[in-house]
């Protein structure tokens, strides 16, 4: 049981801040470029990948697991994820919107958006490739999404901060945040000596 | 040249809406796989393969596909085509298929692919789809192969591997030099492009994630172009 847990903690720490699934596997790329403007829609963001990602990685972890492994039909993964996770995410707006709806309106908008954040598949697939079972991938996925909703909201927060300097034009917009992210991908590398 | 033609669609593709630059489109693997120019180039081409032939079956079966249902079924095409190309790459490409690892059944989300099958390939005939797809494709292919070249040209003192000299800032083969080298190359392209088209300042092209890319900001721009080519 320790051990079981020390193995879960591993994971945990290792895909939230060491192999952070933005800075340094680029998954999920578009939403912390696109959604991190503000501080509020960036944590509204997060929370909507924590839900999904945590709620995905166990329904695809079994689902690999219960009828594709068993069935010989691993080679379906990539069709089967993708497909899953899409109405996944249908049916997670849909329950939200009738059961809770206060937690509908402030994370409705971003649900949709998630689809296609490609960390939701990378981390479906990369718990195959990894070999981790059911409540590994879980804590794989919970740990990946709370490790996008801290470099998002830090980034946020940075970005709340550039609007006010003076930036040479050409690197107005894009480029100025690109930088900012690459400081902070190699900031995160300051943790690669935690494990 | 013609609206909608061959040579006009690769134009299209590979200059004036190039995905990388231009567009800003599949951000993930432009970062994640340009260690190198050669995985730059695996991954370039071997979307472009995929979305040469999603963008042919789309356009092929796009009076088949009702429209309340057309998003699902375009990921059902391109990820049975990633699935075909994926087991391609791993029975005869091993290096490649190993280098580029998760990176290839990621193509499925890959906002280019479903970005261009919305836009393009569900309103246009299959010559121009395909040739659509194969000018996206080369864009991207550019785009990723320039990015690998200065990376692994800075980051390791070769190119194509050929040692070109000796030692190199390895930071830039790791994460964070993706980073600076796509700031600097965009920063280099505004200052370039500064005064002549100041409203075409690169903004992201997900600017609310890839959906929205794919459902409307693509298509919207899709809609603009046609009406500008048909004009």
């Amino acid at each position: 049981m320790g051990e079981q847990l020390q193995t879960l903690l591993m994971i945990a720490v290792g895909s939230a801040l060491v192999n952070n699934v933005v800075l340094s596997q680029f998954l999920g790329l578009c939403p912390f470029l696109g959604v991190s403007k503000k501080m509020e829609t960036a944590a509204g963001m997060g929370g909507a990948v924590i839900f999904v990602l945590t709620i995905s990685s166990f329904f695809t972890g079994l689902i690999y697991h219960l009828l594709l492994a068993p069935a010989g039909l691993e080679y379906l993964q990539t069709i089967v994820f993708i497909l899953v996770i899409a109405a996944l995410v249908q049916l997670v707006e849909m329950f939200l919107k009738k059961t809770i709806p206060s937690l509908y309106k402030s994370l409705g908008v971003y649900l949709p958006l998630i689809t296609t954040n490609c960390a939701v598949l990378g981390v479906a697939l990369l718990n195959v490739q990894n070999d981790y079972g059911i409540l590994e991938g879980t804590v794989n996925g919970l740990a990946t999404a709370v490790g996008f909703t801290i470099s998002i909201v830090l980034m946020a927060g940075l970005r709340e901060k550039i609007e006010y300097n003076d930036i040479p034009k050409p690197f107005q917009g894009m480029p100025i945040v690109l930088l900012t992210a690459g400081l902070m991908s190699i900031a995160f590398f300051g943790f690669s000596g935690m494990i | 040249m013609k609206a909608n033609s061959p040579a006009e669609r690769l134009y299209n593709g590979i200059i004036k809406e190039n995905p990388t630059f231009v567009m800003m489109l599949g951000m993930c693997p432009t970062l994640a796989v340009t260690t190198s120019a050669v995985n730059g180039l695996g991954m370039g081409l071997t979307t472009m393969v995929i979305l040469a032939m999603s963008n042919l079956m789309i356009s092929l079966l796009r009076k088949a596909i009702p429209d309340g249902v057309r998003m699902p079924a375009y990921i059902v095409v391109v990820a049975s085509f990633v699935t075909i190309v994926q087991f391609l790459l791993q029975g005869f490409l091993p290096s490649l298929y190993d280098s580029l690892g998760i990176y290839i059944p990621l193509i499925v989300v890959n906002c280019i692919i479903l970005g261009r099958a919305e836009a393009y390939a569900s309103k246009h005939g299959p010559l121009a789809s395909v040739f659509d797809g194969i000018g996206m494709g080369l864009g991207f292919t550019l785009g990723l192969t320039s990015i690998g070249i200065v990376r692994e040209l800075l980051g390791s003192g070769a190119v194509f591997g050929h040692q070109i000299f000796e030692g190199g800032a390895t930071i830039f083969v790791l994460a964070p030099g993706a980073f600076f080298v796509l700031a600097m190359l965009v920063a280099l392209q505004n200052k370039l492009k500064e005064g002549k088209h100041d409203k075409n300042r690169i903004k992201s092209g997900c600017a609310a994630g890839c959906a929205a890319c794919s459902n409307t900001l693509c298509s919207q721009a899709g809609a603009d172009n046609s009406e500008k080519g048909g004009a």
